[in-house]
This record gives C-alpha cells, structure tokens and sequence, in this order.
C-alpha cells in the first residue's frame, strides 16, 4: 500500500508531456484559435504547432507536472481537439 | 445566402429553404448517440491504455463535464434557430440573427455535428478535401456537403471572432 502511494507519488512529479494529434475535420484556423485560447501563445506559435499536427501528425503543446497537463488536455477536449498527456522519458 | 456582421449580432440573411432546413438539423446532427464512432471521437481517452488510472478517473469525472458542455453549446444554437421555426415558405429569404455573445456555443455545436457526421459516415481525408464535390447525389454527398458547409459558417464565426477579441465571451 505504501509503496503504491509512493509510485503514484513519484508518476505526479515525473515531466508529462500535452500532445495533440492530426484529426481531418478540424479546421486549421480553429485549431490555432484553440492553440491561442488555451495555451494564451502568440498567434506565429499557435500556427506553428497546428502545422506541425497537420504535417506530422501530432505535437507537444507543453510539458510539466501532471496536474497541469490533465487540465489542458481537458480544456483542449473541451474545443473537441484530440489531445492525450504523455508521460515524459 | 449573405452572412454579415452588425453590430453585436452575425447575420445570415437571403436563406434558401433548403440551407434553413441544414441550420436547423445542426443539434440533431451534433448528437453522437446510438453511433459508437461518433461517441469516441467527442469523447476520446485522454491518455494511452496503459495509463488506465488516468483514463478511468477521466471517464468519471470530467466526461460528464464535458458532456455537460457540449450540450450547452447546442442548447444555445437550437435557442438561436428558433427564429427559423414556422411554415417551411416562410423560410424563404429569412435572417438568421446570431448574438456574437453566443459564437463560442455555435463554434463548439457545429464542430460537434461535423465532427459525428464524419463519424458516422467515415469520411476519407480525400472527400474531406474535396470542397467542390457536385451534384449531391447520395445521403453520404449531401452529408459530405453538410459537413463543408458547417465549416464555412466556422470560418466566418472565427474572423469575427478573431476580429473582435474579447466580444464573444458570455
């Protein structure tokens, strides 16, 4: 039991990673919209990451603690864009 | 068809019957029950499946949220196509008068709907691509149409938007 927790401990503090991934349907100006919104980047940034997800099929939006990358990826699911945190190394 | 801004409000006046019949299906089309495909896609796992903790607490408490959100969105645009309701002559040349306080709610209700119809139909990128596809000769050609033209109501919703920062917040 107390290792478990120490595991678990030990995953939130490990670096995670938010990924969005290439979906055919979502407009490119409505995911850079989205890019803007939730991650507050300027708009060159926000439509470098879309490009990247339309050419190569996905793109890491922002890394850090886990706590904060499950809040975006939520915010992003929340605008219907397909996105998953990933756990770093 | 013409789709204007004025003032506070988007406009979408001289509409056809037939594109005032494709705006008011948009909550039915946004609705992904009873279409497995639809429903991963609105609701899609958050992590890989080997983090099951994380996607099992996810499917607990944030899908309701989210689902509570969609559905608020298109709550709002089937408010808003209320105006559209009556005896289908009257659709003829009729506006459609859209609070840009609501942009968001239309943004989120027809990327739902084009979203479960390229779901439920399988769309391939190629068809997706193909914006100039004629004449509709097919459920599938009028849905592929459908999808297309609920994306072109999001390109003007989002130069609006991105015209006037800050106006489309409720």
């Amino acid at each position: 039991m107390i290792e478990q927790e120490t595991r678990s401990e030990e995953d939130l503090d490990l670096p995670w990673q938010v990924v969005v991934h290439n979906d055919p349907v979502n407009l490119m100006s409505y995911v850079t919209m989205v890019f803007q919104r939730v991650f507050g980047y300027p708009r060159e940034k926000a439509e470098r990451h879309m490009l990247e997800v339309h050419h190569k099929g996905r793109s890491i939006l922002w890394s850090g603690m886990r706590e904060r990358a499950e809040l975006y990826v939520q915010q992003l699911h929340g605008y219907l864009l397909l996105a998953t945190l990933e756990k770093i190394g | 068809m013409e789709i204007c801004r004025r003032e506070d409000k988007l406009e979408i006046s001289e509409l056809d019957p037939f594109l005032a019949e494709l705006l008011r299906q948009i909550p039915a089309s946004a609705n992904p029950e009873g279409t497995p495909t639809a429903e991963q896609r609105l609701f899609s796992p958050p992590a890989g499946p080997r983090e099951r903790e994380i996607c099992a607490e996810w499917k607990l408490y944030v899908q309701p949220e989210l689902r509570r959100l969609f559905r608020t969105a298109t709550e709002t645009v089937a408010a808003d196509l209320e105006q559209l309701s009556g005896n289908e002559k009257t659709f003829a040349n009729r506006t459609l008068r859209i609070p840009a306080k609501h942009a968001d709610a239309w943004l989120s209700a027809l990327n739902q709907a084009r979203l479960v119809i390229a779901a439920k139909y399988n769309f391939t990128d190629g068809e997706l691509c193909d914006h100039y596809r004629s004449p509709i000769g097919s459920r599938r050609d009028l849905s592929l149409f459908q999808v297309n033209f609920y994306g072109f109501l999001q390109e003007f919703i989002l130069r609006e938007v991105s015209d006037c920062p800050g106006k489309n917040s409720d």
